[in-house]
C-alpha cells in the first residue's frame, strides 16, 4: 500500500469515526440542529473521499463498482496494514 | 442487514512481538465483558425496545462493538504473527497455540470459551439498559487493567481509544434509559 493510498485511507477513517460519534449523539438528540449540521458536513466530505478512494484503489464496500478483476479482494486487508509506517 | 467496510475503525499500530500480552488482550475478544459480548448483547436486545431512540442506539452501538472486536483481533494477530516457537513456549499463549495456532479465538484470558451466558436480554427495556450501562463500566475497567499490563506504546494507544468509547457508550445508554423511562411514564393512565 503506497504512502498516498494509506494517507487517503486514514483520512476516510477519521471522517468515518466522526460520523460514528455524530450518529450516536443524534440517536438520543434527534432535534439538535448544531449536531445535525456537523453530521451533514462530515457526511458530504466522507462520501467525496470514499468516491475518490474507490475510483483509484478499488471498492471498500461490495456495493461499489470495480474494473476487471474484482478489486474488492485486493490486499492489504484491514488487519494487514502497517499503520506505523506512513 | 450489515455491510462490511474494508477498514478498521481505528488504525492499529503494534511495535513488538509479545504472545504473553496477546493472551491477555484476548480477554476483550471473547471474555464476559469483551467486545463480542457487547455486540451480541445490544443487537439481541433491539426487538423489545419501546422507542426509536433506544432501537437506534442499540443498533449503532452494537454495530460499533463488532468494529471493536475486529480491532482487538488485529492487536492479537499483530502481537503473535511473527512469533517463533521459542517465543511462544513457556508463555500463557502456549495453551492457546496448541489448539488454535496463531488464530484469535473467542475465549477469555484464562481460556474460558465465549458463551451466550455472558450476556442477557430480559425483554424488559429498563433492566436491559441498566445491564448495558454496567457492561460499559466493566469493559472500561478491563481496559484499564489491560493498559496497566501493556508495554507496547501502539497497543496502549489502541486500548486507550477503546476505553474512551466505553465512556461514550455509557453516556448514550444513560440518555436512552431516561428517554425510555419518560416514555413509559407518559403511557401510565390513572
Amino acid at each position: 500500500m503506497s504512502r498516498e493510498q494509506k494517507q487517503l485511507l486514514l483520512e476516510i477513517m477519521q471522517y468515518s469515526f466522526a460520523l460514528v460519534e455524530t450518529n450516536l449523539y443524534l440517536d438520543t438528540h434527534p432535534y439538535d440542529e448544531r449536531a445535525l449540521k456537523l453530521h451533514n458536513s462530515y457526511s458530504q466530505k466522507y462520501n467525496e473521499l470514499l468516491s475518490l478512494y474507490e475510483a483509484k484503489y478499488g471498492p471498500l464496500r461490495y456495493t461499489q463498482m470495480s474494473g476487471c478483476p474484482w478489486a474488492y479482494i485486493n490486499d492489504p486487508w484491514p488487519w494487514e496494514i502497517d499503520f506505523d509506517v506512513i | 442487514m450489515w455491510i462490511y467496510e474494508k477498514k478498521l475503525q481505528y488504525p492499529v499500530r503494534v511495535y513488538s512481538t509479545n504472545p504473553a500480552l496477546a493472551q491477555m488482550i484476548i480477554e476483550q475478544f471473547g471474555g464476559a465483558d469483551g467486545e463480542l459480548s457487547a455486540g451480541i448483547r445490544y443487537l439481541t436486545q433491539r426487538w423489545t425496545m419501546p422507542t426509536n431512540q433506544a432501537k437506534a442506539i442499540l443498533t449503532d452501538i452494537g454495530t460499533e462493538e463488532l468494529a471493536h472486536w475486529e480491532i482487538i483481533g488485529t492487536i492479537v494477530w499483530k502481537l503473535v504473527k511473527d512469533a517463533t516457537i521459542d517465543q511462544i513456549k513457556g508463555t500463557p499463549f502456549e495453551a492457546h497455540y496448541v489448539n488454535h495456532g496463531k488464530s484469535p479465538y473467542p475465549h477469555d484470558a484464562s481460556g474460558v470459551p465465549w458463551t451466550a451466558a455472558f450476556i442477557n436480554s430480559k425483554g424488559d427495556p429498563i433492566a436491559d439498559l441498566h445491564e448495558n450501562m454496567a457492561a460499559e463500566q466493566k469493559a472500561r475497567a478491563t481496559y484499564e487493567w489491560l493498559i496497566n499490563v501493556s508495554d507496547d506504546p501502539g497497543v496502549i494507544d489502541a486500548l486507550r481509544f477503546l476505553r474512551e468509547r466505553e465512556i461514550v457508550h455509557f453516556q448514550r445508554f444513560g440518555e436512552a434509559l431516561r428517554i425510555v423511562q419518560e416514555e413509559l411514564d407518559r403511557k401510565k393512565y390513572y
